[in-house]
């Protein structure tokens, strides 16, 4: 196979290259193009208006979509030569409302593919908690719980918890904090950068909150119209000249003028 | 004698139509389910496939339920009288809700929801088993839940093809225009219906009641109750089915009014009287009591030369009753395999009829004439006449009549009464009903010979005659053997005094020596 042969970095986790997405029947690509490397252990944060192709490029490695054009590499293979089942299994994903199954428990939900996996009993339980201590969340009192007995920010870390259950390498997440109030949203995110110290993940972050971009993200991706239109550190983000990058600088400083 | 006391006088026969009701609802709603949720679950998966099947379902729903009881008779299997034909119908109805809610409740999962289980790598199978199933359960339920309801309602119809259950009480007392026999049919179906709907709305609303907060459930022991609670129910209709399909020597069916079901009562306790086993397929409706004897679903049943020459073969009407009969019984034969019996002594033809005082007012003894007082008079006719080959068009054109108005359409039964009450002048009933004398009516001659014989006569297989000895017996001992002042005699019996056919028929054989 081409794509095994060539010469991949042996730290290249998700590699696009020349991925063109367009859904059956439309013209328009939502995707055109794109080419980029996730690195081992990166925390790749794809920053952009709604509508620029975030998600949809976030999409595509867990094979959620099928590129149109050009092919998205795992681990060095392409995603249509994975199993996508086994590609899924080990790759976490987080969406904004969590997207728990409002008729499992706690419990349950974060077990969720240790089970799948065919793990046994105690051991899945042992993970469950272990997971719900980390993010948070004291297992005596949450696990038998439905998640229409929690609060938003409760459901948000037990969908963190779901995508870490089976100690994925590679973690996706959609947005995962758009949906709760600003302090929750801020307790998250620090969080979240103490936890990917201790677990060290590939993570592919999408958010249109520039804020969260820099303050999360190992590198930011800046996405326009389906393409890449600048790929940096925060710190050389703030420094771009780059139109788009400008637009959001702006939008941090505009605080300061009140 | 009022409800309250017919009832406790009757309850032991009302509750076991209860229980016939209930098997048929319950047997043909688990078919439904165990039929419609995995095609509902099929059309999630096959878009392509959704609007075709959902169109036929819907196309099934609208089909007029004697319609469609009227289609499956010849069909081998499925088809025939009885249950197993009335379960079937059942199941055609109810299958739309089962399947139209499974398909909305499970595509009305939230999205993100799916979403989630495909990506934590889920198989197909596992997401329909453990997440779009579940969360689906309370819509599909409602489904059932209405299916059900359904199923109580269209399921009195399935007394028209032998089936039993409450709607045999709900078409005798339509009959019989007996208030008493319709609400004893009526009220039970209706509870039956509240607490279908009520117990299942229960079911449901723990469903629902379950996602928003944690119970704790014993998972084992309740799939325990609910295989019980099937093997229960298809144990007891499995039961009922064998019992009806038990082996009766003889099958005697008979049409939908008071007099084909007292001649067929004749004939049958006639053979029960020489030792012969007989099932009774009575009140069959429209011309299913034909279909089901060409089927082979019964052997024999009551029938009148007329009917069979103009509604059966399709023939032109004649007035010549030896002809008829000869006609009807050499294309019976070579046609149908069916043996007409010789004439039981008298016909049942339309009796045009006035109310006695007009009649002595007027000076009318014959239809003829009625012709210069008709534009005065107003005219009620029942359905079948108003549409039958023999019926208005050919009487009006034959006797030059012409009511004041269109006449009015009415039930037969209901026409009777209105004359009797002055709302109506002209009627046209039947010869030998009972109410004639009673409600102070005349019949006038039919003095230009317009309508056809009708006379009434036995119509059975060939096959059974052969096979039983005494069925050719029985017919020949009832040849004559009823004038038409007997046979108003009977029907008032049942239909004036209310009295139970068979009681009426085991009085009459005793005065005939039987």
């Amino acid at each position: 196979m081409k794509s095994q042969s060539s010469n991949q970095p042996t730290d290249t986790v998700v590699h696009f290259r020349g991925v063109t997405y367009a859904p059956p029947g439309v013209n328009a690509p939502i995707i055109d193009a794109l080419d980029l490397e996730v690195r081992r252990g990166e925390t790749l944060v794809l920053l952009g208006e709604s509508g620029c192709g975030k998600t949809t490029t976030l999409r595509l490695v867990n094979r959620l979509l099928e590129p149109t054009a050009g092919e998205v590499l795992v681990e060095g293979r392409d995603t249509r030569a994975w199993d996508a089942i086994e590609l899924r299994r080990r790759t976490g994903y987080v969406i904004q409302d969590a997207g728990l199954f409002p008729h499992f428990s706690v419990g349950r939900n974060v077990g969720l593919v240790p089970v799948l996996e065919g793990w046994d009993e105690p051991r899945v339980s042992a993970r469950v908690e272990e997971l719900l201590r980390l993010v948070g969340l004291d297992p005596d009192k949450f696990s038998s719980r439905l998640p229409a007995e929690l609060s938003g920010g409760q459901r948000q870390r037990v969908g963190v918890a779901r995508a870490l259950a089976a100690d994925p390498p590679l973690l996706l997440m959609d947005e995962p904090f758009g949906a709760l109030d600003p302090l929750t949203r801020a307790a998250l995110q620090r969080e979240f950068v103490t936890l990917q110290k201790r677990l060290n993940k590939t993570v592919i972050f999408v958010t249109h909150d520039v804020r969260e971009a820099l303050m999360l993200g190992t590198r930011v991706a800046l996405m326009s119209a389906g393409r890449i239109v600048l790929l940096d550190t925060p710190g050389a983000f703030l420094d771009s000249e780059e139109p788009h990058a400008r637009a959001y600088r702006e939008t941090l400083a505009l605080p300061e003028g009140l | 004698m009022n409800f309250f006391e017919f009832m406790s006088r009757n309850w032991r026969e009302v509750l076991g139509l209860t229980g016939e009701h209930l098997l048929l609802v319950a047997a043909s709603t688990l078919i439904a389910v165990a039929v419609g949720i995995p095609v509902g679950l099929l059309l999630t998966r096959r878009a392509s496939l959704k609007r075709p099947v959902l169109a036929v379902a819907n196309v099934l729903q609208t089909v007029p339920s004697l319609a469609l009881f009227g289609f499956l008779i010849p069909l081998p299997l499925v088809g025939g009288i009885g249950a197993r034909a009335a379960v079937v119908a059942l199941v055609l109805y109810a299958l739309l809700p089962v399947i139209r809610n499974t398909v909305t409740g499970v595509e009305g999962v939230d999205r993100s929801v799916r979403e989630a289980a495909v990506a934590m790598g889920m198989t197909d199978r596992q997401i329909l088993k453990q997440v779009e199933l579940p969360l689906a359960a309370p819509v599909i339920l409602a489904g059932v839940r209405v299916a059900t309801v359904i199923s109580v309602g269209v399921a009195t119809v399935a007394a028209f093809v032998g089936a039993g259950g409450l709607g045999m009480l709900i078409y005798r007392g339509l009959r019989q225009n007996d208030d008493k026999l319709m609400l004893a049919g009526a009220i039970p179906a209706a509870l039956l219906a509240l607490a279908a709907d009520a117990g299942i709305g229960l079911i449901e609303s723990r469903l629902r009641a379950r996602r928003r907060v944690a119970v704790k459930r014993n998972v084992v022991a309740r799939r325990l109750a609910w295989a019980a609670l099937a093997v229960v129910i298809l144990a007891g209709a499995g039961f009922a089915l064998w019992l009806r399909s038990g082996k009766a020597d003889v099958r005697v069916g008979s049409k939908d009014f008071t007099e084909s079901v007292i001649l067929a009562e004749i004939y049958a306790q006639g053979l029960e009287a020489r030792g012969l086993k007989v099932e009774r397929r009575y009140e069959l409706g429209g011309n299913l009591a034909h279909d089901a004897l060409v089927a082979g679903e019964v052997d024999v049943y009551p029938e009148y030369t007329g009917t069979s020459l103009m509604s059966i073969l399709k023939r032109p009407p004649s007035t010549d009753a030896r002809a008829v009969y000869e006609l009807v019984k050499s294309d019976y034969a070579s046609r149908f395999d069916v043996e007409v019996g010789p004439p039981l002594g008298f016909e049942d033809t339309f009796a045009v009829l006035v109310r006695s005082t007009d009649a002595r007012r007027l000076n009318l003894k014959n239809i003829s004439d009625l012709t210069p007082h008709a534009p005065r008079m107003r005219a009620g006719f029942g359905q079948d006449f108003m549409s039958r080959p023999d019926g208005y068009e050919g009487f009006a054109r034959a006797y030059g009549l012409q009511f004041q108005g269109r006449p009015r359409e009415m039930d037969l039964s209901l026409s009777y009464r209105a004359l009797a009450e002055g709302q109506v002048d002209v009627i046209a009933g039947n010869s030998t009903d009972g109410m004639i004398a009673t409600l102070g009516l005349t019949q006038l001659e039919d003095d230009r010979h317009y309508f056809p014989p009708y006379e009434a006569v036995l119509l059975l297989r060939r096959d059974a005659l052969e096979r039983l000895a005494p069925a050719r017996e029985v017919l020949q001992r009832l040849a004559g053997s009823i004038s038409t002042e007997e046979m108003r005699r009977l029907n008032y019996e049942v239909d004036g005094n209310k009295r139970p056919a068979a009681e009426v028929v085991r009085e009459w054989r005793k005065t005939k020596g039987l």
